[in-house]
């Protein structure tokens, strides 16, 4: 078995404004299962933070435990990352975001991470709206415990062996609409046209991005029956909108034909385009867009692409007021500015 | 684009470069591996059955291979092909009981073939175990033609080259040596089956018309010449200042060749710029290695004589000048012409054919530049029983293609005494075998070797200028000839593709380290080339593509720049793709029949 990835690569690669290559973005030679979901969604990462020219040591990956979680040490192999405590990511997020707002965050979980023991942290997560990118690799399954049906395997989906799970799935998406996420957004790993845009909209979007990647278990849930299977997920997509991420809304040239279009301004001044919708449906509406994930359920439909976006929501930092210089780059002389200084905010408070 | 045709031998085939640019087209792959599995008996014979002269061409082949390797399109140097051919020479064990064992039953056909050189020997070869009775005729004292006159024996040593012809002369070759054909006519009317010539490009080019040319005569000699008379040792020595005119590997041989038989201050003078002379760039670099001077840019005007002593020559400074179509012309420069001293100068200008002792009454046609009409397919002249191969066929080329010549002409001539259809060419002998060990597992090194080329050892100029038969390159010793055999890619270990199996999981995408593949929309083949994840503008590179997948697109990969690490298959989780050997090798006169059915449709 192959354990180290050849050293050469096209000669003719292209390169991004900072002069690197996709190589530059990759990690180590992947270790899951050949065929695994999560390392398509680990190749749209590198290939999203490739196309936004992102500084690879200004990005810092979290996880928690599962297949899901491993998959950090296989793309951006030149950033900042810490494995935590199984579902505990958000917390170990949540501090290194205090020390130092100023990197890409990227939260990576599964479905057993987020939706069983993380739930708790998960919720307060979405609440505080940290400003990062949290990845839900959802595969309906435990994999790394050989297959057993997860919290968000869908009631009736047979299970690799025949099982049929008994119990309802719990609908990260909608949860997470639910409880204010300001960024939410579902995909299909096999779908890499529509997952990079959302998530270089994720990487751009000043508070909590939420993406449920639906990401098929080849070994354990990738059976007729499965609801996670890569030939149920092709057969039962449904895509919101044809989207992309515009850096710079003054580039935008392209005329589209027909369909109605939208565009979703950032705080950084890109903007998300939005073409051919073709549902009565308003992204930054988000009664309608819950109604447009029940409706798709009902359907036996899998709604992917963008489903909610609010721009206008403060992140942690701006709702607790925090300096705009991150705090790790705060000196001892403005942390302890002395005796003085205590005695004036002391007197302020008398 | 349509689904490529991976049934037509020729696909993979031109995958694995350096044997599609092999005239003979031998398995490079395939004994380089076996040279790393330390089985050099095994590679020996691999080449032998392709190229007839493992042990000759390993020190002196003009490599088409190397320059088409794969590895000088994602690193910069190729493998040292060429060499490693050699390690499997020098370390093999015994090979003859491995050779086809004569006496042959025999046909109760006869076979002449003018000239013993490679492609004259290759058809003897080729021919024996066939059981045809084979009559070679040479004016030399013995077999091996331009190897044996012409190759110096710094660089091929004659054990080397005795070894490798006897080894087709004790298949029962009826050999008639120092004796020059003067008639094909009366070749003919001996009443064999048929006539292989095979006599080379034996006429050196001179520069008659030069000043001087005829007072100096007996100090100016024709480059091949003297190296034959070196060769056979009627010239022993050679005064200090030499001039060689020419810039072919044949100028190459001349200077070095002079340099050891007491030339001090030897130049060589051509022509054209340095970086476009038709020699060798290893052998530009062996020469200057033994402080031979090159001069390039001089057009030669006249010999200089004094009393009855050649003292120099004059020559002209040029620059090259191109015109739109890239076609060269040597302008004089304005500066004065330039004197060279000399004692001695050999012309290595070129070669050219000559037939005088082919009659033209035979029906045997001639073109133009006075050359036989000879079909390229199967080298059958308008005489039908008459046959050419080698330099004699086209002009002047090199060994392997001699030997790539000697092998066609030999089916031609077995189809010609059977009767049969001479351009009904037997199909290549292919096979392609799964190289799956287990899950993830191959039965070659996958593993892709960052070491750069290996420089062969040389033996000490101190030493090898004062013999003539001392061999200057000592060989890749085990280690190393391990360690350059690892840079080998195995592009014969192809990547093949079963498009009712993929699931398109993006996987083999994702993880190829050079970005062959893409999974696109269907397009025409220039459109695809762009859409790629990295446009494939190689167009002399072929591209992979499936049939249409479930989700609508096509798998395309670029074979350009593919390694064949095996990672796709690897990642895969429905073995879609597969690393499988292809084995290809040119079908022989004496395989014919071919060994197994030929291809299907």
């Amino acid at each position: 078995m192959s354990y180290l990835k050849p050293q050469f690569s096209h000669p003719k690669l292209p390169k991004n404004k900072l002069g690197y290559t996709l190589k530059e973005y990759e990690g180590s030679l992947s270790t899951l299962c050949a065929g695994c979901g999560h390392d398509s969604i680990s190749a749209a990462i590198v290939r999203a933070c490739f196309e936004l020219s992102i500084e690879p040591h200004l990005v810092a990956k979290i996880s928690g435990i599962g297949c899901s979680s491993k998959t950090p040490t296989y793309f951006l192999g030149n950033s900042h990352g810490f494995n935590s405590v199984h579902g505990r990511m958000p917390s170990v997020a949540t501090g290194a975001n205090m020390a130092n707002k100023d990197l890409v965050y990227f939260g990576v979980s599964g479905d057993g991470d987020s939706a069983s023991i993380g739930m708790g942290q998960f919720v307060h997560v979405i609440r505080r709206n940290l400003n990062m990118v949290y990845v839900v690799m959802n595969n309906g399954c435990y994999g790394l415990t050989k297959g057993q049906d997860s919290a968000t395997a869908d009631q009736g989906s047979k299970n690799k062996s025949g099982n049929i799970n008994p119990f309802q799935a719990i609908d990260l998406a909608s949860m997470a609409i639910e409880l204010g996420a300001t960024f939410v957004a579902q995909s299909f790993s096999g779908d890499k046209q529509q997952l990079i845009p959302l998530l270089k909209a994720a990487i751009r979007h000043p508070g909590f991005a939420f993406l449920n990647v639906i990401s098929p278990c080849v070994t354990f849930n990738n059976n007729p029956g499965s609801t996670k299977s890569y030939d149920y997920v092709r057969e039962h997509i449904e895509a919101t909108s044809a989207r992309d991420l515009v850096p710079d809304k003054n580039e935008i040239n392209v005329q589209y034909k027909a369909g109605k279009s939208a565009q979703v301004e950032m705080h950084d001044g890109s903007e998300i385009q939005l073409n051919k919708l073709d549902l009565d449906w308003n992204p930054e509406d988000r009664i309608s867009a819950a109604n447009a994930l029940q409706k798709a359920r009902a359907k036996e439909e899998i709604l992917t692409g963008l489903l909610y976006v609010n721009t206008e929501w403060k992140d942690l930092h701006g709702t607790l007021k925090i300096t705009s210089t991150p705090l790790n780059r705060l000196k001892e002389g403005e942390l302890c500015p002395g005796n003085k200084v205590l005695g004036q905010i002391n007197e302020s408070f008398r | 684009m349509k689904p490529t045709d991976t049934r037509d031998p020729e696909y993979y085939h031109k995958v694995v470069d350096c044997q599609y640019a092999c005239p003979a087209h031998t398995p490079v792959p395939e004994y380089i591996r076996l040279i790393a599995a330390e089985k050099y008996t095994e590679a020996y014979m691999v080449n032998w059955e392709s190229n007839v002269f493992p042990g000759i061409l390993g020190r002196t082949c003009d490599r088409p291979c190397e320059p088409a390797c794969r590895r000088v399109r994602v690193e910069e140097e190729p493998v040292a092909i060429c060499r490693l051919k050699r390690v499997a020479a020098d370390q093999k064990g015994e090979v003859k009981s491995l050779m086809p064992q004569a006496p042959f039953p025999q046909n109760g056909k006869r076979i002449a073939l003018i000239g013993g050189g490679p492609a004259s020997l290759t058809v003897a070869r080729d021919l024996a175990p066939q059981g045809y009775e084979v009559h070679l005729f040479d004016e030399q004292i013995a077999g091996g033609g331009m190897m044996r006159s012409q190759i110096p024996s710094f660089r091929l040593p004659e054990t080397v080259l005795n070894e490798e012809v006897n080894y087709i002369l004790d298949l029962g070759i009826h050999t008639q040596f120092l004796t020059y054909v003067k008639s094909l006519k009366e070749v003919i009317s001996k009443g064999y089956d048929a006539v292989f010539v095979g006599t080379g490009a034996p006429r050196g080019k001179d520069l008659p018309k030069l000043p001087g040319r005829k007072e100096g005569g007996a100090f100016i000699h024709i480059g091949i010449e003297w190296l034959a008379s070196v060769a056979f040792e009627h010239t022993k020595s050679i005064p200090k200042k030499v001039i060689v005119l020419g810039g072919g590997n044949t100028a190459m041989d001349c200077c070095r060749t002079a340099r050891r038989l007491g030339g001090k201050e030897v130049k060589v003078v051509v022509r054209s710029p340095f970086s476009e002379m038709k020699a060798s760039p290893w052998e530009k670099e062996d020469a200057a290695h033994e402080d031979i001077q090159i001069i390039d840019n001089h057009v030669p005007l006249s010999f200089e004589v004094e009393g009855n002593q050649l003292i120099g020559m004059k020559f002209q400074k040029v620059r090259a000048v191109y015109d739109e179509k890239g076609k060269r012309q040597l302008i004089p420069t304005d500066e004065p012409d330039v004197f060279i001293e000399a004692d001695e100068v050999l012309i290595a200008i070129g070669q050219q054919n000559s037939f005088p002792w082919i009659e033209r009454d035979l029906g045997l046609e001639f073109d133009e530049w006075d050359m036989p009409v000879v079909d390229r397919k199967t080298f059958q002249s308008t005489l039908p029983n008459v046959f050419f191969g080698g330099d004699a066929a086209f002009g002047p080329e090199n060994v392997i293609t001699a030997v790539a010549h000697g092998h066609q002409a030999a089916v031609s001539i077995h189809l010609f005494c059977e009767e049969k259809d001479l351009n009904d060419r037997p199909s290549p002998y292919t096979n392609l075998v799964s190289q799956k060990m287990g899950i993830h597992e191959w039965s070659y090194d996958s593993q892709i070797a960052a070491d750069h080329r290996f420089v062969v050892p040389q033996a000490k100029k101190s030493i090898t200028l004062k013999d003539r038969k001392k061999e200057v390159e000592l060989g890749f010793d085990v280690p190393i000839a391990f360690k350059e055999a690892q840079r080998c890619l195995n592009c014969d270990v192809q990547t093949v593709f079963s498009e009712d199996r993929c699931i398109e999981c993006d996987a083999c995408m994702d993880v190829c380290p050079t970005s062959c593949i893409t999974f696109t929309p269907n397009e025409s083949e220039d459109q695809l080339r762009q859409n790629l994840l990295v446009p494939a503008e190689n167009t002399t590179q072929d591209l992979l593509v499936s049939d249409i997948l479930k989700t609508g697109r096509v798998m395309v990969k670029d074979e350009d720049v593919c390694l064949h690490c095996g990672l796709c298959a690897e990642r895969c989780p429905t073995s879609a793709w597969d690393m499988q050997k292809y084995f290809y090798s040119v079908t022989k006169a004496y395989q014919v029949p071919a060994p197994l059915p030929s291809f299907k449709k």
